[in-house]
């Protein structure tokens, strides 16, 4: 069964990259270039993970998990938070409004692949 | 003429009524409803001043010479109106040291003294029996004159106990008992007293007015009248003339009456008591100041005319003018008036008998008895675990004992001299009390041997020029050493002392009397040096306003047991009592029993309590008994007392330097607040540059990464893979520069080279080197400038680098192929303004402030730049005093502007 992964980022070189990565790994890929589009993707889409960006125009990645938790429907929606921003506060912020995990850029993809895969089989 | 029994009965009664207000007032201070605790009483208590000598022996002594009466009374006006500021200090001193009479607030002030507490009762002793003789003899005489039929002669009976005035002595003592020493209270206050007293007061005032009434308006037509009269017999010229050939210094005399009567209106026994002791609150003084003087001059109103009716009834000379009060009304046929005035009469003697001889016992057994008791253990007295009872008795027995001697005095010098005379013996005997009391309630200086001295030279000066005299002319010893100097030496002679003549008797021994006093007191105080306890004493007298109640005393070291403090209280006080005190005491501090602690202020409390009931120099060797305490040096003292005023000086220094010190810290403060939200800036910036460094890491290194594990990956694929890294890895380059820049420029290290710059030649330039990035996009770029533009100076290259950030801003910003961009540039007397128009997508108003901030690139969807252009364009604008600016409306492009002046100067 293939997998649909969302890729939130505001950023079109990473966006490029991750895209090409996670097709790479057999994944069916979504791309969204702000918050907003990430919330309309997950409702339109229902992928079974997201790789969400956190400095995003329009609505930050913060707000974004923080309005899918909100909802009955994604309590248990994996989000690996992607953040350039290395402060223990948000990541602990982060942690705080229920993302699952929490990745710091720039990163290994290896480390990434190894981490979507094992929340996505765990997930089933 | 009035029936023994009904005399006898109605003036018994009299004093049960007394004694019923009396128990009363004492039942209702147990409930806390004080009833003198009110100003009214206050003053009318004062009038205890006006005795029996005031009630019949003005008109006795108007009779004789006058307006001579008038000093008695102006003297006590004097005082209070002049020296109610001097009183509200005795009663502020009295009270904050427990002080309960004159012999213990002077011998406190001067360390404490024993001798001292023991020579001012003495000389309370001997110069107040006459005084309460004169009372009894007042009583005794206007009773025989009630009893007596009309014009015969008094017989007084040869034995004492067939002598009624025995009897009324007796009596008085019950009274006296019953009133100041019913039980023992440290505050030595007595309410019930205290209410009779006032009590009497007004029905003196309503007998002796009534008389004068009775004689002014209806025995005669009034004042006038009995003035008309007293001119016709021609007395009345001898009366009203002031210096007379007989009596050419009459003014002195005048005055030293005045000084007199001051001084005992403050220093009697009786009125220390109802003025200090008795005192409820100071500001009761400030009714007294003109109720008193007031009473006075209402109980004065009607002296003269009864004198002088007396006079022009009776005849100059004839029949005895300090009973005209009494026989007046009874030679009208008036009985009921006389008896009406013999209870008045009755009211000034007793009240004065009790309060005085209540006073002056607590001096005898605090100051005489007691210690002489305590020192040489009599009674099995330091063993005795309650001695409230002994001191209960020793007071009564004092009373017994004073009111005896008063009789004594009254059968053996009674006939003597007239009632006024006895009178002012008593004040000169009090007025030595002056220099000690007053030198130590305002001169620091005043030492224990200073008071010793001047107290004893006073007395003795005292009992030589006047008592002894006095003494003689009854007949009770040879006048010759009156008349010729004892031993023939004429200097010597009491009266006429180192040859000094002139004066009347009374001013003669005040004089000498007070003045060697004075001189004693002063060089003596002078010449030797005070003990430790005397200047820690009169410091707290002295400076009694500037201390707060309750606070410890500074000066007191040593070691103490609570219990055996404890302990030593209710041996004095009682067991009840002593808890209850110490129960206040400890709830006062805050503590429980239990948590008190033995030190400086618990002793000094103990002390005071007891000071109350057995004296302060008794109180003193009880707490010594108890207490080890390490003598207290002078140079201790003096110690403190430096340390004090150096902690003063201190203290002042440190307060302004506080000031100095809060304002260094308000703007420490806001420097730190500046300071903090410094470095939150600085942490945000470290933050934002972070992450604007990691965000091409991550592309490049994923890039990378990507490539490397895919060797046969497509030539295409990677080529745009390699296009992207080297677009980050350049991004990452223009980044650190600018961050370097941006520190260089805000920290003030970077290099300006300010030449004169052709600001035309600059957009030229600019154009040229963005238009290859334009052509490529397909937006069009129009300049639109002047043919000739003055030269400013500035950096040219710093400028190119604003241009060139706001062209390719636009460029960004602009849609490709329809994009349009225009550079306008003009040029004024006062500077050059230019202006980037775009037709992008436009910047929303609420972004528009942003975009000049670090790292706050407008949230536009087109994200490419490292947010530090526009911020660094405005740092180099405004470096060359001009601004930059933003006009733009979403969806109607933007125009970015700048205005660089040409300043005057440059």
């Amino acid at each position: 069964m293939i997998r649909t992964i969302l890729i939130a980022d505001d950023e079109p070189n990473i966006l490029i990259s991750l895209e090409f990565l996670m097709k790479r790994e057999g994944f069916r890929v979504l791309v969204a270039h702000n918050g907003q589009e990430a919330l309309d993707q997950v409702a339109n889409e229902a992928p079974d993970l997201i790789l969400l960006d956190v400095m995003m125009p329009k609505k930050t990645g913060f707000d974004v998990c923080q309005e899918l938790r909100a909802q009955e429907a994604y309590q248990h929606l994996p989000i690996i938070m992607l953040t350039a921003k290395g402060r223990d506060t948000d990541i602990a912020k982060g942690k705080a409004l229920g993302a699952s995990d929490y990745i710091l850029k720039p990163f290994s993809t290896k480390e990434l692949v190894q981490k979507v895969r094992d929340i996505v089989e765990s997930s089933t | 003429m009035l029936s023994t029994s009904l005399v006898i009965g109605v003036a018994f009664t009299y004093l049960l009524i007394l004694f019923a207000i009396a128990y009363s007032a004492d039942r209702a201070a147990l409930k806390g409803r004080s009833w003198i605790n009110n100003p009214w009483v206050y003053a009318l208590s004062m009038a205890v001043y006006c005795t029996a000598w005031t009630y019949f022996g003005s008109v006795g002594r108007a009779a004789n010479s006058g307006v001579w009466f008038l000093p008695i009374y102006l003297g006590p006006t004097l005082a209070m109106i002049l020296g109610w500021l001097v009183i509200r200090k005795m009663i502020r001193i009295a009270k904050t040291y427990r002080i309960t009479s004159i012999a213990d607030f002077i011998a406190s002030r001067y360390g404490k003294s024993q001798r001292l507490a023991s020579l001012v009762t003495l000389i309370t002793l001997v110069g107040i029996i006459p005084y309460l003789a004169l009372q009894l003899k007042a009583i005794a005489s206007g009773y025989q004159m009630l009893t007596t039929p009309l014009n015969s002669t008094v017989l007084y009976p040869s034995h004492w106990w067939q002598d009624s005035t025995f009897y009324i002595a007796l009596l008085l003592v019950g009274f006296t008992i019953m009133f100041g020493a019913r039980h023992l209270d440290s505050h030595e206050r007595h309410e019930g007293m205290v209410a009779a007293i006032a009590f009497e007061s007004v029905i003196k005032l309503i007998g002796f007015i009534a008389v004068g009434v009775f004689v002014t308006y209806y025995l005669f037509n009034g004042m006038s009248d009995i003035f008309r009269q007293a001119q016709a017999i021609g007395h009345l010229n001898a009366l009203f003339s002031f210096n007379t050939p007989a009596n050419p210094l009459a003014h002195i005399q005048w005055f030293s009456l005045l000084l007199l009567s001051l001084l005992s209106m403050l220093l009697l026994p009786r009125q220390f008591q109802v003025m200090v002791v008795e005192a409820v609150d100071e500001k009761h003084l400030k009714r007294a100041v003109w109720m008193f003087p007031l009473y006075l001059v209402l109980i004065n109103i009607f002296v003269l005319p009864i004198a002088l009716a007396g006079l022009i009834t009776f005849g100059v000379g004839q029949g005895n003018a300090d009973l005209f009060v009494l026989s007046l009304p009874l030679h009208s046929g008036y009985e009921w008036l006389a008896l009406l005035a013999f209870i008045g009469g009755v009211s000034a003697a007793t009240g004065m008998v009790i309060v005085e001889a209540t006073a002056v016992a607590t001096m005898l057994c605090n100051d005489l008895i007691m210690p002489w008791l305590l020192k040489r253990n009599g009674f099995g007295l330091l063993q005795c675990s309650d001695l409230t009872q002994i001191i209960l008795w020793i007071r009564r027995g004092a009373i017994l004992i004073l009111l005896l001697l008063g009789y004594v005095y009254f059968k053996v010098a009674g006939d003597a001299y007239a009632l006024v005379s006895i009178g002012l013996i008593s004040f000169a005997a009090v007025a030595q009390f002056a220099p000690s009391f007053f030198g130590g309630m305002y001169w620091k200086g005043g030492t224990e041997k200073g008071a010793w001295g001047g107290l004893l030279l006073g007395f003795v000066m005292w009992g030589y020029t006047l008592m002894l005299p006095s003494i003689a002319k009854s007949g009770w010893m040879d006048t010759s050493f009156i008349n010729e100097g004892p031993f023939g030496i004429a200097l010597l002679k009491p009266e006429q002392f180192l040859g000094l003549t002139g004066l009347d008797n009374l001013t003669h021994a005040l004089f000498w009397s007070l003045w060697l006093n004075i001189v004693a007191y002063v060089g003596m105080s002078l010449w030797k040096q005070p003990s430790a306890r005397e200047t820690s004493q009169a410091l707290l007298f002295v400076d009694v306003f500037k201390r707060k109640t309750h606070s410890a005393p500074v000066f007191w070291q040593g070691q103490a047991q609570v219990q055996d403090l404890m302990q030593l209280m209710m041996r004095f006080l009682g067991q009840d009592r002593s808890t209850l005190l110490f129960k206040q005491y400890a709830q006062y501090q805050g503590l429980t029993l239990e948590q008190l602690q033995p030190n400086a202020q618990l002793v000094h409390f103990v002390e005071t309590q007891l000071s109350g009931a057995i004296g302060s120099a008794s109180a003193r060797t009880m707490v010594e008994s108890v207490v080890d305490e390490e003598p207290l040096e002078l140079e201790d003292v003096m110690h403190i007392l430096e340390e004090a005023s150096q902690l003063r000086a201190y203290s002042k220094a440190l307060e302004e330097k506080s000031l100095s010190l809060e304002q260094a810290t308000a703007e420490l403060r806001a420097a730190n607040e500046q300071l903090k939200s410094l470095d939150h800036l600085k942490d945000d910036f470290m933050s934002s540059v972070t992450h604007e460094l990691r965000t091409p890491l991550t592309s490049i290194r994923a890039l990378t990464e990507l490539m490397l594990d895919d060797p046969d990956m497509e030539w295409e694929q990677r080529e745009q893979f390699m296009g992207i890294i080297l677009a980050e890895a350049e991004r990452l380059g223009r980044l650190v520069n600018q961050v370097l820049d941006m520190a260089k420029i805000e920290g003030g290290h970077a290099e300006w080279h300010t030449t004169d710059v052709d600001m035309k030649a600059i957009i030229h330039q600019a154009a040229t080197s963005m238009s290859a990035s334009y052509l490529e996009k397909g937006v069009s770029l129009q300049l639109k400038t002047p043919e000739t533009v003055a030269v400013l100076r500035a950096d040219a290259d710093r400028l190119l680098q604003v241009v060139l950030n706001l062209l390719s801003n636009a460029l960004k910003f602009v849609p490709s192929q329809t994009g349009q961009v225009t550079v306008a540039l003009k040029d004024a007397p006062e500077g050059i303004t230019i202006e980037v128009l775009d037709n992008g997508i436009g910047i929303a108003p609420e972004q528009q402030a942003l975009v000049f901030e670090k790292f706050r690139q407008a949230d536009n969807g087109v994200q490419q730049g490292t947010g530090l252009g526009l911020p660094i364009s405005r740092q180099i604008v405004e470096h060359f005093g001009g601004h930059m600016w933003l006009h733009s409306e979403l969806g109607q492009g933007a125009c970015f502007g700048f205005f660089l002046p040409r300043l005057a100067h440059e």
